[in-house]
């Protein structure tokens, strides 16, 4: 019954933390090798060279002022929702509802402006959209953390469901507000007014974004790494058991840590209505809060590596979004090529984690490293 | 050693996990048709490594296996099963959902024939005397049966090499006692049988010849019957073991401290874990628990600790000045509000005790990280106590920075012991405080232990080696079943009637 | 009853996809594979067939379409795009053990990216000369109807008004059932999700089931997208229309407790509340509560989440290690 059994060629073997700089190395030779998968790809749809391709995505992303301004402001709104999600990642809490929690916050914000507009100044209905904002994205956080704590309930597909419902709350308002009646659609709110519209900031309306991104970023990193919250956190989100044992409630920090997180997706939410857009669209929020989940992982949960993962997903965005207009493809095509890179990225972590060993009888060399 | 006619042969197998750390180096081993050989060694000795490359779990860096003389490559547990080798594990392997028949034929080849496998099943119960009911689900049966399904499970693929994994630590002696008449009757079947364990009593009951690993090493083999546990001790520990442990008497007379009136535990499943359990322990006392595994030990220590639900019942800490404080409806938190210095060694070290990836000095955090008024965590004092542990308790380890994962059980062990201990507990609780851990790190833990007894603490000892419990408590408590089974004292109680009252209730009130 | 007549064939037309998406989702999870990638599985599913029948259809301009490629082009482009999916899913959790939500929500945005990428380039691509997709001849063949089922009343509307894909996913649930429940294959795919370890050491190859019953689920929910596009949109593809249903799908197996038959009823069910929207009447003067209708199907499958949640019996829980990966060497 003694069949051949085939030699097996490698085997699997978990590493040893790697040194910092090899791992960062690890990481960027799979972000080249899946930038030159993406221009070649490029090319191959537009008949463009590759280095061409880099060429349109550069000017695509950095090619004027406004572009430039444009991809920053895009940057500071993605890392924004990413910072939003860390704390409940950090509690492995798999909060995908971002979506849902930025358009309720920018709801909340469409509804101060629209029904304040001329009944108060300006500067106490931006108060208001705050306020509005920040605790309707919390609520839109305690619900399914609530759940969470109370029964145990999975809170991946709880917030998910989440979304769609704040997707329809929002296009009921949206008919209801309509302007004009029948068109299905808000448009600019307070065109002529402009009350409630958030303040330039440093002389440029791009700047607010960007100033309240990096504050948040340096609180959340302050929070998370040295504020007993943070240490909490910590704690739950690697062993529940542990949490309970030194008498952490962990029901209490799941919600505490979710309403944390959905008030900076309202947050995020006022800044995409009362800033950038002055309307709000049931897609106004455009799959960032699926992206900043991608985002934040990259990041392995680090508020400032979380600059360069946002920047990597913005820029490929935007200069994908150029090579598609000017070719009159799809601007889906950032999805595309924005997916190559994630697939890259998370590929390479197993070989930060593993290393392969080959058979050693094969190989009397010993076990060679890959 | 000669190849001879053994049915498996290990030669100079290697292996090694993550960086440096060897699970066995060179290990040399005979297995024979119609023998039973135990595979002795402490704790961490590789015993068990060295089985799951023959039971195709892990797979060595070097050396060579050979079956009935030809040599082999076994890369999972298929291969294993192929060349007719089956190994139960410590921990079952079985699917919890399904039944008993179900995780038998788990993994054979064929059409689903659950009726034939049924008959197939009672002819083996038949043939070696077990009993078994095929239907039951896995997550309804008691330790003993699950471990049957295991058996089962190995000859039901017609396995000639069966390999049982410390088979009797979770049985009781008449359970082991029916497990050995079964391993008897394989043996006589002709069947190759290995048994890990570090119990001597049954290395030399039950088998043949006796192989010795130490620290992954394999040291040599012995015909049971010619020798003696005094030689197959220094065999395993390297060096004669002084066995004694000390029984120090405490500076300041006992006082009452905690006193514990009819507790009752149902846990989350519905069973009944405790059953009015009541008793009383003194500071300055070692206070020993004895019983089977998961009968209710566990249960007791986290009601004390205010991490179990309570039925009903009384826990309560008496202060030095004689105010009593009720621990039921508290929880960690609460009871260390309430000016209870408790400390909790927990059987789960790395998933409840300690945080497996953070490092030393955050792990000491997990009890300080509240101290202080503001909203930041004071990091210099743990990171201070922290490096005072690690020089103290002689924890090797590459620094403050490593994350306790990494360390071996034994350090991990002096980090939890350490940081309990530094909270100056008055009642400190610990459960199979030395598992694992090797000969030295487990006197460093009983030192440490006693050292508390003798400046006052009340220490609740749960163990499972009875030698240990014996020699190091004042008392010895039996639970049986979750009822307390006895209170013994640990100077004149023996072993036999602490076995006897683990594994059957007594009807008369014991002192 | 008219109203009644019409809506049961539209739910039933809603909630095909659905099935599919439900059914391929519970093999991957009995796996332990939580795949959050369906609904871009779904949208390359859909995609794939497309682009193989529209240049099929384009291929014989004006001439007669041979009826067997005109199916056979499309659901072999779809299960081939679909299957790639699957492999790449696997490959990077199950070989490269990457985390799986990660890895599905990349796939997810890489899927819906692609399909409205080619849905909305496809013309431009192939440089053809046609103003929008729309396979209308493709999908006369997929919504074909057994020829007497126009005369048989109320039941031939009920039972037999549709393509031969929604029986297609009818039969595959119930085989996917009856494999889970009756099979040594079924046995074994659930000892892999709830204990690998155990599955292992009996011998089983976790890699080989994690592998084809990923793979297999991502095919059986790409047809879904293949449906929806082909029958029921018509043949007319519009970036986005397919919108959530993927999602959807995944709420559905937790709805379904893991049960690809009582997956059928459910997929009718949430199929009907989707569309439920359209028979409640709100008169001309409040268009907005039917947005608030369209809530209704989030709103029950959270509702059954959160009491499945409540009552949490052992056997109506997720298989136990959903979302895990395996390494045989852990220690």
């Amino acid at each position: 019954m003694i069949k051949k059994n085939k030699e097996p060629l490698f085997h699997l073997v978990k590493r040893d933390t790697l040194p910092r700089h090899i791992r960062i190395l690890i990481r960027l030779g799979a972000i080249v090798l899946a930038l030159i998968l993406c221009a070649a790809l490029t090319a191959f749809f537009t008949g463009i060279n590759p280095i061409q391709v880099y060429g349109s995505i550069i000017s695509g992303a950095f090619g004027s002022a406004r572009k430039t301004w444009i991809t920053l402001q895009d940057l500071s709104v993605l890392l924004l929702i990413s910072l939003a999600l860390t704390p409940a990642f950090m509690m492995r809490f798999w909060n995908i509802g971002g979506e849902g929690q930025v358009l309720i916050g920018g709801l909340a914000t469409a509804a101060c402006m629209i029904c304040l507009e001329g009944k108060v100044p300006s500067a106490v209905i931006m108060i208001l959209s705050f306020i509005t904002a920040v605790l309707a994205g919390a609520f839109w956080g305690f619900i399914p953390a609530f759940c969470k704590s109370k029964w145990n309930t999975n809170e991946t597909l709880m917030t998910l469901m989440m979304n769609y419902i704040a997707t329809q709350i929002v296009s009921f308002f949206i008919i209801v507000w309509e302007v004009p009646k029948g068109s299905g659609k808000i448009g600019i709110i307070n065109q002529n007014s402009h009350d409630g519209w958030m303040p330039a900031l440093f002389g440029s309306k791009y700047m607010l974004c960007i100033t309240v991104s990096i504050i948040v970023m340096v609180f959340l990193y302050i929070y998370l790494k040295y504020s007993k919250h943070g240490y909490e956190i910590q704690v739950v989100g690697e062993s529940e058991n542990t949490a309970r044992y030194v008498g952490i409630k962990v029901g209490k920090v799941i919600i505490r840590t979710m309403l944390l997180s959905g008030a900076l997706c309202g947050l995020a939410g006022m800044l995409l209505v009362g800033s950038i857009n002055h309307t709000i669209t049931t897609t106004i929020a455009g799959g960032q809060g699926f992206t900043a989940v991608l985002v934040s992982w990259m990041a392995k949960f680090n508020p400032f590596t979380m600059v360069l993962s946002a920047f990597l997903i913005i820029f490929m965005k935007r200069g994908a979004g150029e090579i598609a207009t000017n070719f009159g493809l799809n601007q889906s095509f950032a999805d595309i090529l924005t997916g190559i890179i994630l697939f890259f990225i998370i590929g390479c972590e197993f070989f930060i984690n593993y290393k392969i060993k080959r058979s050693e009888r094969h190989d009397e060399k010993g076990g060679s490293e890959c | 050693m000669e190849n001879g006619n053994a049915a498996v042969s290990m030669r100079n197998i290697t292996k090694t996990f993550g960086q440096g750390v060897i699970a066995n180096k060179d290990v040399n081993l005979d297995i024979r048709k119609g023998e039973i050989l135990s595979l002795l060694g402490e704790n961490g000795s590789g015993k068990t490594t060295l089985m799951n490359m023959l039971s195709g779990i892990y797979y060595p860096d070097s050396g060579e296996i050979f079956i009935d003389s030809k040599p082999v490559s076994i890369r999972s547990p298929k291969d294993a099963y192929d060349l007719g080798i089956g190994m139960v594990h410590q921990h079952f392997k079985l699917v919890d959902v399904l039944s008993a028949v179900q995780n038998i034929v788990l993994g054979l080849p064929g059409k689903l024939d659950l009726k034939g496998a049924r008959e197939k099943i009672k002819e083996i119960c038949d043939k070696y005397g077990f009993d078994v009911d095929p239907d039951k689900k896995i997550y309804n049966m008691s330790v003993s049966e699950k471990q049957t399904v295991e058996i089962v499970k190995v000859l039901y693929r017609g396995a000639d090499i069966l390999i049982l994994d410390e088979p009797t630590a979770v049985l009781t002696p008449q359970e082991t006692q029916k497990l050995f008449d079964v391993m008897r009757n394989m043996k006589k079947d002709g069947k190759a049988l290995v048994i890990i364990t570090h119990k001597l009593n049954e290395v030399q009951e039950i088998s043949d010849k006796v192989a010795v690993l130490r620290q992954g090493e394999y040291i040599g083999t012995l015909i049971t019957k010619d020798t003696n546990p005094q030689e197959m001790t220094d065999m395993m520990v390297g060096h004669k073991v002084e066995l004694n442990i000390e029984r120090p008497t405490p500076l300041e007379a006992p006082k009452r401290r905690i006193k514990v009136e009819g507790l009752n535990v149902i846990n989350e499943e519905g069973i009944q874990k405790l059953k009015d359990v009541s008793f009383e322990i003194y500071s300055g006392e070692i206070f020993g628990i004895a019983g089977i595994s998961g009968c209710g030990q566990k249960e007791l220590l986290e009601a004390i600790a205010g991490l179990q639900k309570v039925e009903s019942g009384s826990i309560k800490y008496i202060d030095d000045d004689g105010t009593e404080k009720e621990l039921i409806g508290m929880d960690p938190l609460k009871i260390k509000e309430l000016g209870v210095a408790l400390s909790f060694v927990p059987e789960d070290r790395l998933g409840m005790g300690l945080v497996g990836n953070m490092d030393i000095s955050d792990n000491m955090m997990l009890r300080s990280f509240r101290d202080g008024h503001g909203v930041f965590t004071d990091r210099k004092t743990p990171h201070k106590k922290a490096e005072g542990i690690v020089n103290v308790l002689h924890v090797d380890t590459p620094g403050i920075e490593t994350p306790v994962r990494r360390l071996s059980g034994g350090n991990v062990q002096k980090v939890l012991v350490g940081r309990e201990i530094s909270q100056k507990p008055k009642v400190l609780m610990t459960a199979y405080v030395v598992r694992g851990l090797d000969i030295n790190s487990s006197y460093t833990i009983y030192e440490l232990i006693n050292m508390e007894k003798v400046n006052g603490t009340a220490v609740i000892f749960v163990g499972e080696d009875l030698d240990v419990l014996l020699q190091i408590s004042d008392k010895v408590m039996v639970l049986c079943d979750g009822q307390v089974n006895g209170i013994l004292d640990g100077r004149k109680a023996t072993k036999s009637e602490v076995g006897l009252r683990m594994t059957s209730l007594t009807k008369e009130d014991a002192d | 009853m008219l109203g009644f007549l019409s809506f049961i064939p539209r739910a039933v037309g809603q909630g095909i996809p659905l099935l599919y998406g439900c059914t391929g989702e519970i093999i991957t999870e009995k796996s332990g594979n939580l795949n959050l990638g369906i609904p871009g599985v779904m949208y390359v599913g859909a995609i794939s067939g497309v682009i193989g029948s529209f240049f099929y259809e384009n291929s014989v301009k004006g001439g007669a379409m041979n009826g067997f490629l005109a199916i056979m082009i499309p659901m072999l482009c779809s299960l081939l795009g679909s299957f790639l999916m699957g492999m790449l899913y696997c490959f990077l959790t199950v070989t490269l053990r990457a985390n799986q939500n990660v890895t599905g929500l990349a796939m997810t945005t890489f899927g819906v990216g692609f399909g409205n990428f080619f849905g909305g380039s496809l013309i431009k691509l192939s440089n053809l000369d046609v103003p929008t997709i729309a396979l209308s001849k493709t999908s006369a063949y997929f919504s074909a109807t057994l020829p007497f089922a126009g005369k048989m009343g109320w039941f031939g509307q009920i039972f037999l008004s549709y393509g031969f894909l929604a029986y297609l996913g009818v039969i595959s649930a119930l085989v996917v059932a009856f494999i889970l429940k009756k099979t040594r294959v079924g046995l074994h795919l659930r000892a892999v999700g709830e204990s690998p370890t155990t599955a292992d050491a009996a011998g089983i190859n976790v890699t080989k089931y994690k592998y084809v019953s990923t793979v297999a689920g991502c095919m059986i929910a790409g047809l879904g997208g293949l449906y929806y596009v082909m029958d029921y949109a018509s043949g007319i593809w519009s970036n986005d229309a397919f919108g959530d249903r993927g999602w959807l799908a995944i709420a559905l197996v937790i709805f379904t407790i893991w049960k690809a038959d009582i997956g059928i009823f459910a997929s009718v069910l949430f199929g009907g509340l989707y569309i439920l929207y359209l028979y409640i009447p709100t008169g001309m003067e409040h268009m907005e509560l039917k947005e608030l209708y369209k809530m209704i199907p989030y709103v029950v499958t959270l509702v059954v989440l959160i009491i499945t949640s409540m009552r949490n019996r052992r056997e109506d829980q997720p298989p136990a290690s959903l979302g895990l990966n395996y390494f045989r060497e852990d220690r």
